[in-house]
């Protein structure tokens, strides 16, 4: 009896803050909704960064936190919003958050910054941003956009860190180069962690890939993630 | 450097999509076929063109510390941009249904997918990190719409031929065309041995 009991309060709560939506809301776009290879949304801005992971690291953090943060005001002020100036509402809205991270950046992060450039600015015209503000947030409660921006920024920046493992590791020889956790895997010179050129190592046939470091290759890389993607999951696949 | 040289290499060697990525959701979404690729990609060129020289006046004349207010207003660059794109490419959305209603019939859907290209505000953010002066940004503009435009045909036309090609199911549409774009990519990359200097000569 007890059990039954206690069942029905949870029921008669209201519903939990963190339920099975919003659980859902975060696991979908990792996978059967994922922003880039599903949504094919936000290909744009981003793409470029991804010859280093540090940089897009720094890429993946920003968009999760404008994705989140636009979903929750612009949830926030939905029905106050006339439906003729939503669109500069949005922008609006969007690009002042992108201008606390680039004054941020550029404050704590110069050679990150420097490097990102353009790329940082044009987070406001990332589609997935704006398309997950008219397909969700202006219909939902804030908290549930809030955690469906997170989701969609973190499936983004889960591809994002993915194209960027393969390009670095192949093409530079090294992980996380410019950040702390700097680590040398493959290269010729003694401090690298397997020296290519030592008597006996595995990698002696290594060379760096230069074709990894141009921006085809993560059209490339990009094109084969989404190749396995619906192989393993055929209900994605579109005829068209 | 000259506007001819700033055009060729805007067009061909540093490409908007292939070198830089920027409007690949609408190049990826409305290439599928030659027609409407065409409208979109002139579309690009017109607004580029117009919204470019616009930005560079305001942030140099407006926004700069040696501009006319005189005060540091650089940190609403982004607003200001993507307000001028988004009211810009309204007003040439108006002006072309009434000047010219043929016109604005085959441009009219993809108008308004242009505020969100950012290609269109990429432009102007690379024009202000690199300090161009107002030609070379309205060269700029011009070439940067017509590598675009070319970029968008291409794959456009290819696309309209793979229908017909074995591609495995999961591969098909999307995937191939990011693998496409990737191959016209390094194509493109050929195009890095043009000297513009020697050009001019």
């Amino acid at each position: 009896m007890a059990e039954t009991l206690d069942k029905d309060v949870v029921v008669k709560a209201k519903e939990p803050l963190f339920g099975k939506v919003e659980k859902k809301l975060l696991k979908d776009p990792l996978n059967d909704n994922n922003p880039i290879t599903v949504q094919v949304l936000g290909v744009c801005s981003a793409l470029a960064v991804t010859s280093m992971v540090y940089p897009s690291f720094v890429m993946a953090v920003a968009v999760v936190f404008v994705c989140a943060f636009s979903s929750l005001f612009t949830s926030l002020v939905r029905n106050k919003i006339p439906p003729q100036v939503r669109m500069i509402v949005q922008l609006v809205i969007i690009a002042t958050l992108v201008t606390i991270v680039e004054l941020t950046l550029k404050r704590f992060q110069y050679p990150i910054y420097r490097q990102l450039t353009v790329y940082i600015g044009l987070i406001i015209t990332n589609c997935i941003v704006m398309g997950r503000l008219e397909a969700f947030a202006m219909a939902n409660k804030p908290w549930r956009s809030f955690v469906d921006g997170i989701g969609n920024g973190l499936g983004y920046g889960a591809i994002l860190l993915i194209v960027a493992v393969i390009r670095e590791i192949f093409g530079k020889g090294s992980l996380f180069a410019g950040s702390p956790l700097e680590m040398k895997l493959i290269g010729t010179t003694p401090d690298y962690f397997i020296n290519t050129m030592a008597d006996g190592s595995w990698f002696g046939w290594y060379a760096n890939n230069n074709l990894m470091v141009l921006p085809a290759a993560a059209m490339f890389i990009i094109g084969v993630l989404i190749w396995i993607q619906r192989s393993y999951n055929p209900k994605l696949v579109d005829i068209s | 450097m000259d506007f001819f040289n700033i055009f060729i290499r805007a067009a061909f060697i540093e490409n908007l999509v292939l070198a830089y990525f920027l409007g690949m959701c609408s190049y990826l979404a409305v290439s599928k076929s030659v027609k409407t690729a065409f409208g979109l990609g002139l579309a690009v060129i017109f607004v580029l063109a117009i919204t470019m020289p616009i930005n560079w006046v305001i942030s140099n004349k407006i926004l700069s510390e040696n501009g006319m207010l005189g005060i540091d207003l650089t940190f609403l660059r982004f607003i200001l941009f993507i307000a001028v794109i988004a009211s810009m490419v309204q007003l040439v959305e108006m002006i072309i249904e009434k000047v010219s209603p043929a016109l604005y019939n085959s441009l009219g859907i993809f108008l308004p997918l242009i505020t969100v290209n950012c290609a269109i505000l990429g432009g102007s953010l690379f024009m202000v990190a690199r300090d161009y002066n107002f030609s070379d940004s309205v060269a700029f503009g011009l070439g940067g719409g017509f590598g675009w435009f070319l970029a968008i045909i291409a794959i456009a036309a290819i696309r309209e031929k793979i229908r017909y090609s074995d591609v495995p199911p999961a591969l098909r549409g999307l995937g191939m065309a990011f693998i496409l774009t990737g191959l016209m990519g390094i194509a493109f990359m050929s195009l890095m041995g043009i000297d513009p200097a020697a050009l001019g000569k």
